[in-house]
């Protein structure tokens, strides 16, 4: 039996909906609607538990200083304590890493062609452990484990969406030559368009984000030849971020020669705090 | 040859590029200080003493007395490094990231409310240059 990739989640990773979720917040007027949209997701996940989840999301300035500024770095330890980002940490589960998955993921990774850094010790922030808040609420543990990806998209240039949708198919080979029965989801967090910075900030794109909703799901490789620069302009500076969702992308089937996945949720809501928040679940051919 | 920055002409906006980084490092790294308890404490007491101990341009360490975090970025800041200042002054990320803009916290949060600000006319300086 070897691992088997099972679906693609992708979603935005809005520290307010942390906090939200954290204080529970989730009936007030501002949060019900978001709540109540990311609902059939949470749904789903329990009836379609990942043994582990790859999670492929960005560190900002918590993890990493301005010392060193890793492209991908793939984590390698057994656990990852959640970051105090200067607001105190959040009261969530450690995360429980997947050390074994991680080495065999490098070992076939790296030869493939995309030279990862690894880290053996980090913290993780608001842009891991919101999604998993945001899919399995407060659990006493988090009931998987968690292989992480952090990706730059702080400083520019951020890695193009090409080269991280072929970096998705790499970590789905990588995935299924690993000898152990194992469900495992791709999760690709950050956006959808938001601007934190400068005198444009607050822009939303609703009319971006949909579209780009609509070509993850039926037109991949065409979305990752749209260039960094187009991101910036038109979903603002942060939602650049979006990027990351094309490696979880490039891990399904389609994009390696199989079928097409089947899209099993889809939600987008604008705002949470300063940001538009979408959210996708793709099962595998 | 120089490396072109297609992202310059976007209003607004300072995209934090590695020219960014190499100018802003004492002052990134300063705000990244703030992330320990003791630091933001002595930060407090003295700020100007405190941002003494780095080897930043006195033009950064008048923007961050004066917590003029347009400027700021100007200077090399990255908005989640700052955003560190910030939170040791005790806002939250809408109130800093307000404060860069037209707008207070509340018409700013009002402003998302209803969809936030609008891409038509925000795309490229040109637009903005030519508004009345």
């Amino acid at each position: 039996m070897s691992a088997r990739i099972s679906a693609s989640c992708f979603m935005s990773h809005v520290p307010a909906i942390g906090a939200a979720i954290d204080k529970g917040l989730g009936g007030e007027p501002y949060w019900q609607p978001l709540f109540e949209g990311i609902g059939p997701a949470r749904r789903w996940i329990e009836d379609n538990p990942p043994d582990v989840v790859f999670l492929v999301y960005n560190d900002h300035g918590n993890a990493f200083s301005m010392q060193m500024i890793p492209t991908f770095a793939l984590g390698m330890a057994e656990t990852y304590q959640p970051a105090d980002e200067g607001w105190g940490s959040r009261p969530v589960p450690i995360v429980e890493g997947h050390p074994e998955l991680s080495a065999h993921i490098a070992q076939s990774v790296i030869p493939a062609g995309f030279d990862l850094t690894l880290v053996n010790e980090m913290t993780v922030d608001h842009g891991l452990t919101v999604p998993l808040s945001m899919m399995f609420d407060q659990p006493d543990e988090w009931p998987c484990k968690v292989v992480p990806l952090a990706i730059n998209v702080v400083q520019h240039p951020a890695p193009t969406g090409r080269r991280c949708l072929e970096l998705g198919k790499a970590v789905r080979a990588a995935i299924e030559s690993y000898d152990e029965d194992l469900d495992v989801q791709i999760w690709g967090t950050g956006g959808m368009s938001h601007q934190l910075q400068g005198a444009r900030a607050g822009l939303i794109n609703a009319e971006f984000d949909h579209n780009f909703l609509e070509r993850m799901i039926n037109d991949p490789e065409g979305l990752a030849d749209v260039p960094n620069v187009e991101y910036l302009r038109e979903a603002g500076s942060e939602g650049v971020e979006l990027v990351m969702w094309l490696v979880a992308r490039g891990a399904l089937a389609d994009c390696n020669g199989g079928g097409s996945p089947t899209e099993v949720h889809r939600m987008y809501h604008v705002p949470a705090s300063n940001t538009a928040v979408g959210q996708l679940i793709l099962e595998n051919a | 040859m120089a490396i072109e920055k297609p992202y310059l002409d976007i209003p607004g906006t300072t995209v934090f590029d590695a020219d960014q980084a190499r100018i802003g490092y004492h002052l990134n790294q300063m705000a990244m200080s703030l992330m320990h308890e003791e630091n933001r404490k002595r930060f407090k007491a003295d700020e100007r003493a405190y941002l003494d101990e780095w080897p930043m341009t006195e033009d950064q360490k008048q923007a961050v007395i004066d917590r003029d975090f347009n400027r700021i970025l100007d200077l090399g800041g990255n908005i989640y490094f700052v955003a560190k200042i910030g939170a040791t002054d005790g806002q939250s990320y809408v109130e800093i990231v307000s404060s860069m803009t037209e707008n207070d916290a509340a018409g700013h949060a009002e402003m998302l409310v209803n969809g936030g600000r609008p891409i038509e006319g925000n795309r490229y300086q040109h637009e903005w240059d030519a508004r009345p």
